[in-house]
């Protein structure tokens, strides 16, 4: 089974028409990857889908605005990654939405 | 419908918001001057207006789903099918239901049809926004009764 990493990079390799090979676990969707909000919706679709959760982006872009988080912290993947990790745990656990 | 206006629906039929799908009619005019151009001689309604009249119908079914506390703005249109010519004078009836519903968007399936045949279908993103002004919440309110949105579905202030 791949890891979650190489499940985001492929999702965003197919979503985004991104060559898989340019998508590191250090790349950041916006800086690096130029991924806008509109690609980030079709995104956000395919790892809901594909992990069975509901990322909380705009409890994270709340954050981020707010100066409580940075954006690093949920766009470079291999954060992102850990955060869905934890997402998919509390939902394993039953215990909702992880933050 | 009221094309002038851009309303493309006119009766929702059900709205079963447990299991977030809808029904909606919409009648085709006999007479337009869009079909005065698309086409001389052979008149069909544009596939960009089924596709908005599926938007329209996903959008109130997630305006029910959110209560009317977000508006859903049309975002993404992927897989629109134009399966079938639809001219002047036809009752279009569509079925939209609840694909996904994210934080911030959702997505939905539409499909159109006259009587039994499948006319247009596609998957639509929309963004989940506050309404940006307080007239058009009202003017939402108002267009809701009028297409028969259900009044236990409507939340009360």
């Amino acid at each position: 089974m791949s890891s979650t990493f190489d499940q985001i990079a492929n999702i965003i390799a197919e979503t985004c028409d991104i060559p898989r090979d340019t998508i590191k676990p250090e790349s950041h969707a916006i800086d690096d990857l130029g991924i806008d909000s509109l690609d980030f919706l079709d995104i956000a679709f395919a790892i809901d889908k594909a992990f069975g959760i509901k990322m909380p982006l705009e409890k994270w872009t709340q954050e981020v605005n707010d100066g409580k988080a940075t954006t690093e912290q949920y766009f470079v993947l291999k954060n992102l990654a850990d955060r869905i990790d934890e997402l998919v745990a509390a939902k394993n656990a039953g215990t909702g939405a992880a933050s | 419908m009221n094309l002038d206006y851009f309303v493309l629906i006119d009766r929702i039929l059900d709205l079963d918001l447990a299991e977030r799908t809808i029904k909606v009619e919409a009648q085709v005019p006999e007479r337009h001057t869009i079909f005065e151009g698309h086409f001389p001689g052979f008149p069909i309604m544009p596939g960009v207006l089924l596709t908005e009249a599926m938007a329209q119908s996903s959008g109130w079914l997630l305006l029910g789903v959110l209560k009317f506390e977000r508006m859903p703005f049309l975002a993404i249109v992927k897989e629109a099918k134009m399966r079938g010519f639809v001219s002047p004078g036809q009752l279009l009836t569509i079925d939209a239901k609840v694909e996904h519903e994210g934080s911030g968007f959702a997505v939905t399936k539409a499909k159109g049809r006259v009587g039994k045949d499948l006319k247009c279908s596609a998957e639509i993103t929309f963004g989940l926004a506050p309404f940006p002004d307080p007239a058009f919440r009202v003017h939402m309110d108002a267009m809701a009764n009028k297409i028969g949105f259900p009044l236990q579905a409507m939340p009360h202030d």
